[in-house]
């Protein structure tokens, strides 16, 4: 791969030696994935933050690195909210390692901001065109596909060297010959809020890391239904990029996917009925991380009434403190609105048999990451079981 | 006999080669506390990798497996260096983050080094000495 005399200076430790294994990295998976150059990344978003994920091998080596990052840089969740953990039920032990994990990410610059939403928190992340090095694979399909922008699904210590040296490995989906469609995805239903995310966990399935290019009819997606649609494919599937005609930007060219895909509504009710919304134990929403406006359909639902079962609504701290209102109403009904967090990362999930959710991704994620039993339901069915009206 | 190689992760080392034709999970595969590969299904089970200049064909399974390197690195129960045939991102990273000196691009050949051969590989030159 070729380096810029500064950047060969760089791997040859005349900066330092975390720089050095930091752009020893950065090359290695150059090599590996053949990568001609590097390139200036605009923001970075690190994985490997919920102790649960790393142990105690990861803190150990994220609190040994020195040095400050290069571009701006904000986190994954976490295993618990940051500031009401206790009320998760998550353990004191488990607690300290993770605020320690927190402390060492703080030292090295980093904004502790921890969220699978980076887009819903800062404008200045990410814009049409730019590169980036992002980790969460829900906000890897979202930035390069609804943004735009260019990523490849970065591992924790990747991340940290993309932060740290300021810029990534060009291959992958930095490059347009890795942006075309692989396959044309016709959808003969209209699809509403959940329908999403149980359309994305059929086609992750189907095209693993492939490209769909999707063709939907009805209502144009809203935000929200294009972050969970993205987040099911990168959880059942790998996918990291996909396009849907009239709505996301387009594909660098036009030429027809090689395969097609025909779903109707038959096949979305299959999912549903596959992963069936009762004998839930507790519910939990907003993976991904709930926006502004899914806080207030929640609160809308919840007015005036008391839940029956625990219920979790997960969002950016940033997302909660703009809107103290909405959690104070989500939170009147006996909900809990955790932030920094999510039902997939936090160690609390596990002492539940069964989880309610509207989400396609932790649909995928539940059963083998907290062992737990998990069904799908629209936004509503999932408030309807939270009140103990199913 | 001198063998060409790339380099992955820096550094000079030498060792008693342990050689095997199955790919590792440093997650699962190897106890991070004593260096040993705990998994009866692998080919090297019982067998410890602290000191010795690993020769197998790349990694596999969790990313994690990084981390598991460097912890291993920080007990002193690491490998002394490490050759791939191709090396894949987890076990790259583990060895730069760890500082273990780590080459591939390396013909299958280097498979049929006896294990207990004392190896050299010098990742700066891009050489290994058997």
């Amino acid at each position: 791969m070729y380096l810029s005399r500064e950047e060969e200076a760089v791997y040859q430790g005349e900066h330092g030696e975390t720089l050095r294994r930091m752009m020893e990295i950065l090359v290695a998976l150059g090599d590996i994935y053949g990568a001609e150059r590097l390139v200036p990344v605009r923001s970075v978003q690190i994985a490997g933050v919920s102790y649960k994920n790393i142990g105690e091998a990861g803190l150990e080596w994220i609190s040994d690195l020195q040095g400050q990052v290069a571009v701006p840089s904000i986190l994954n969740p976490a295993g618990m909210d940051l500031c009401r953990w206790q009320e998760m039920g998550v353990s004191e032990d488990f607690a300290e390692k993770q605020q320690q994990t927190i402390e060492a990410y703080r030292h090295l610059g980093i904004s502790i901001d921890c969220t699978c939403t980076p887009y819903q928190i800062r404008q200045d992340l990410a814009s049409p065109g730019d590169h980036l090095a992002w980790s969460e694979s829900s906000a890897v399909s979202y930035a390069n596909s609804v943004i735009g922008a260019r990523t490849n699904r970065e591992g924790g210590p990747s991340a940290l060297a993309a932060a740290l040296v300021g810029k990534t490995a060009l291959y992958g989906y930095h490059l347009d010959e890795n942006r075309h469609p692989t396959h044309q995805v016709d959808v003969k239903a209209d699809l509403r809020g959940s329908d999403y995310g149980a359309l994305g966990f059929l086609v992750g399935r189907i095209i693993k890391d492939g490209v769909p290019f999707f063709r939907l009819r009805g209502q144009r997606p809203a935000q929200d239904e294009l972050k969970a649609l993205g987040a099911a494919m990168a959880a059942s599937g790998s996918v990291a990029l996909y396009y849907v005609q009239d709505v996301t930007p387009k594909p660098p060219t036009c030429g027809q996917p090689e395969e097609t895909l025909h779903l109707d509504r038959k096949e979305i009710d299959e999912v549903y009925a596959r992963f069936p919304a009762e004998e839930a134990d507790a519910v939990a929403l907003g993976c991904p991380h709930c926006s502004a406006e899914e806080l207030e359909r929640i609160a809308g639902l919840l007015q005036g009434q008391k839940v029956q079962k625990e219920l979790w609504v997960c969002t950016a701290r940033k997302i909660a403190q703009a809107n103290p209102g909405l959690v104070e109403a989500i939170e009147k009904s006996g909900a809990r609105v955790f932030c920094d967090t999510c039902m997939v990362v936090s160690p609390a999930t596990e002492r539940f048999s069964r989880m309610l959710t509207s989400s396609g991704k932790a649909l995928s994620y539940l059963p083998g990451l907290a062992g737990v039993g998990a069904g799908l339901g629209s936004l509503e069915d999932c408030i309807d079981a939270a009140l103990g009206r199913r | 006999m001198e063998i060409k190689c790339h380099r992955v992760a820096s550094g000079c080392a030498s060792g008693p080669a342990l050689v095997t034709r199955e790919a590792i999970s440093f997650l699962g595969n190897v106890d991070a506390t004593t260096g040993m590969v705990v998994d009866p299904a692998h080919e090297l089970f019982g067998q410890c990798i602290a000191g010795k200049v690993l020769i197998f064909p790349g990694g596999k399974g969790s990313t994690v497996g990084s981390y598991v390197i460097y912890q291993l690195k920080k007990k002193g129960l690491a490998p002394a260096a490490m050759i791939a045939i191709r090396s894949e991102p987890i076990v790259a990273v583990g060895a730069i983050i760890s500082g273990i000196p780590l080459v591939d691009r390396v013909s299958e050949e280097i498979l049929r080094v006896v294990s207990g051969t004392i190896v050299e590989v010098d990742a700066n030159r891009e050489r290994i000495r058997v």
